[in-house]
């Protein structure tokens, strides 16, 4: 679950997180208030979205005075704001942020999350910043690590040695030490999966200022966040991802006219994957859990026959383990005598009661065109998607 | 031969007497694996499945001689029951559990380190000694003994490689589920060691995806080592959408390091036959072993 930069600011600053005064604005009126209150000048009005790189698309703009920061909101709220993370469809800003501004002397980047090699890390630079983005996605981004743990604080000779490879000393530096205590902290006690903070300014004064921050929590751990998982609300990604969150599904809608229909995420990636080099379109990518019954897997493939462009299923599950093939197509005949729909099927079974499922789908009454391993399956989706059945 | 499992490997259940703990046991029993009692906190000196229940992992071990453990503890407590048999020095561990908090994993992690313990998972199908123990979840009945070990982050493909090797009249020595989630126990080159190492392996299969950088770790292990066994891989997400991408992590680390484009060059770069595509892995490896 990943956090507005308000909302992580606001649990971040209860660990010792130097952030700007500010505050969330729904509206201009409420923008210009907030910038009233402040009393401070510049103000940055800030686009509440989830992702990166809003200062160059007009999702950070710096006012003089609240009629300007009034101005800023009016530009940004309900509006669509296009980044080189967001994709073509943008992002809609709800809220703003509206925050005092910073003389910045130096920006730093600063990163923790659970590493590749699975320990805790974090990631320091002292070129931190705008450019940041555009150096990780050409791969020349590099910066210092210092290895944590969840249980112990580290040794404090190898935080100095971190802190002063990022350029701090004096003031900062000891500032830069509490605050990296507290941010491990945090991480541990809320359960984050990632905590970015960039910049984090080096004021003109010397003190450190987070001006942004990015967060996101372990999905698999909200059970015991319930603070956190209440902030959920709904906007972060459409409808069908929350709804399949709810019916023990991974479900990602895609725009092409191909269903896909697999057991596990392997298989579902290997069927995407075939579908693809088999010159075909998938209209999503679907991950049916092991302890998903036909039921939910009826609610899943619900959103599914929801598409309107969908030519055609292609169903290729390796029945086995928690999940048999029968489970799998009886849930499907559910939704589709549910939906109405008539739509070809292609289908591949195989493993566990692989015979009883094709029976089930042929007593659903669904047009079923039987293929005898996943490649054959593949193209054979294709085909019919393209008409040429 | 087989690598982790052998005649002797008498096991535990950690949560034996749930649903899914007891479906799988009966499984297990069937498949004639030595399950030798159960732990539940609160249930130690009953019974279950005619099967002894301890309260702890301890006094499980100390009754029956288990050297192994599969958990089906519930996300909330499986850690703790990871932990539990850590600190009992069982040598094995088959974590079944999905959806552990990321970080109790890193707890785990780093209970593991200078311990006495091998842990397989979280969220593994556990591993398949064909004809010898089958300690896990996995499917069963397309495998055969053989030769050919599968070391593999997901289920599901696994069960259908198994079919593919066996199709292409090859068995296997042993396949293991490293696991699906991003952070779990063993990882595939500590895998790929143990197969190289023993003498019933004569191919390796890996089956790997998107994210992480086990399978670099891999090609980077390959590249050094030179092993003379036949190694085929499959690696799937080319086509993946950017959701089930990495994000930070892997661009902050290694730039492209989660890519599947670059895993496979990777691969194919250390001299590992990687197949050209999902349905041809077990043609993949009878190539590479006739050569």
């Amino acid at each position: 679950m990943r956090l507005q930069e308000f909302q992580a600011k606001r649990l971040l600053a209860d660990y010792g997180l130097p952030i700007p005064r500010g505050a969330v604005a729904l509206t201009a009126d409420e923008a210009e208030a907030v910038a009233r209150d402040l009393g401070a000048s510049p103000i940055a009005v800030k686009a509440q979205i989830l992702a990166g790189e809003r200062l160059a698309a007009g999702g950070v703009r710096m006012a003089h005075g609240p009629a300007m920061a009034r101005a800023a909101a009016a530009a940004m709220l309900g509006q669509r704001i296009v980044t080189p993370q967001t994709g073509d469809e943008g992002e809609v800003a709800r809220r703003v942020y509206v925050e005092e501004g910073v003389a910045i002397d130096r920006q730093i980047y600063l990163a923790l999350l659970v590493d590749v090699d699975g320990t805790l890390v974090v990631f320091g630079s002292p070129k931190g910043g705008d450019g940041v983005e555009e150096l990780k996605r050409r791969g020349e981004f590099s910066a210092e690590r210092l290895p944590l743990s969840v249980s112990h604080p580290p040794a404090g000779e190898a935080v100095s040695a971190f802190i002063a490879a990022l350029g701090l000393e004096g003031r900062a530096a000891d500032e830069a030490a509490r605050l990296l205590d507290g941010l491990r902290r945090a991480f541990v006690e809320l359960d984050a999966s990632m905590i970015e903070i960039n910049p984090l300014a080096v004021t003109t004064g010397g003190d450190l200022k987070a001006l942004d921050v990015k967060m996101t929590i372990d999905d698999a751990a909200l059970f015991r966040q319930p603070d956190i998982a209440a902030l959920r609300d709904g906007g972060e990604g459409d409808r069908v991802k929350l709804s399949a969150h709810r019916d023990q599904l991974n479900f990602v809608q895609l725009d092409g006219d191909i269903g896909l229909v697999s057991n596990g995420a392997g298989l579902g990636l290997a069927t995407l994957d075939m579908v693809r080099a088999a010159g075909g379109r998938p209209a999503n990518f679907m991950d049916i859990r092991t302890t998903a019954k036909s039921l939910d897997i009826a609610h899943g493939f619900a959103l599914l026959l929801d598409n309107p462009k969908l030519r055609t299923l292609l169903i290729n599950v390796h029945g086995g383990g928690m999940q048999s093939c029968d489970t799998i197509a009886e849930g499907l005949g559910v939704a589709l005598r549910r939906s109405g729909r008539k739509l070809p099927i292609v289908v591949r079974l195989a493993g566990l009661n692989a015979d009883l499922g094709r029976y089930r789908l042929a007593n659903f009454g669904c047009d079923v065109i039987e293929a005898a391993n996943m490649g054959e399956a593949a193209k054979r989706a294709v085909s019919v998607a393209a008409g040429r059945a | 031969m087989a690598i982790l499992l052998d005649h002797e490997t008498r096991i535990i259940v950690q949560g034996m007497t749930g649903w899914a703990g007891t479906h799988h046991t009966i499984q297990m029993i069937e498949y004639g694996t030595k399950v030798v009692g159960g732990v539940r906190p609160g249930k130690g000196g009953r019974s279950h499945l005619d099967l002894p229940m301890f309260d702890s992992v301890a006094d499980a071990k100390a009754a029956t001689g288990a050297n192994a453990s599969i958990v089906f503890v519930p996300p909330a407590n499986a850690a703790a029951a990871m932990l539990e048999a850590i600190e009992a020095e069982l040598p094995l561990i088959v974590t079944v559990t999905e959806r552990v908090p990321a970080l109790d994993m890193v707890r785990v992690r780093e209970a593991l380190r200078g311990s006495r313990t091998r842990l397989v998972g979280a969220n593994s199908q556990g591993v398949l000694a064909p004809g010898i123990c089958k300690l896990g979840v996995m499917a069963t009945g397309s495998e055969r003994p053989g030769t050919v070990g599968i070391v593999s982050r997901s289920a599901s493909l696994t069960s259908e490689v198994v079919a593919q090797v066996t199709a292409a009249g090859l068995g296997q020595s042993t396949t293991v589920g490293v696991g699906g989630d991003a952070v779990h126990g063993m990882m595939m080159r500590e895998c790929l060691e143990l197969f190289l190492a023993d003498p019933g392996t004569e191919g390796i299969v890996l089956i790997g995806e998107i994210g992480g950088a086990e399978e670099q770790e891999v090609a980077d292990y390959v590249t050094s080592a030179k092993p003379s066994k036949a190694i085929a891989a499959l690696i799937v997400g080319m086509h993946a959408p950017r959701e089930r991408r990495m994000g930070h992590a892997g661009a902050l680390t290694l730039g492209d390091v989660g890519d599947a484009k670059a895993k496979v060059a990777a691969l194919e770069k250390a001299g590992v036959r990687v197949a050209p595509s999902a349905h041809l892995v077990g043609a993949t490896i009878a190539d590479a072993l006739s050569n």
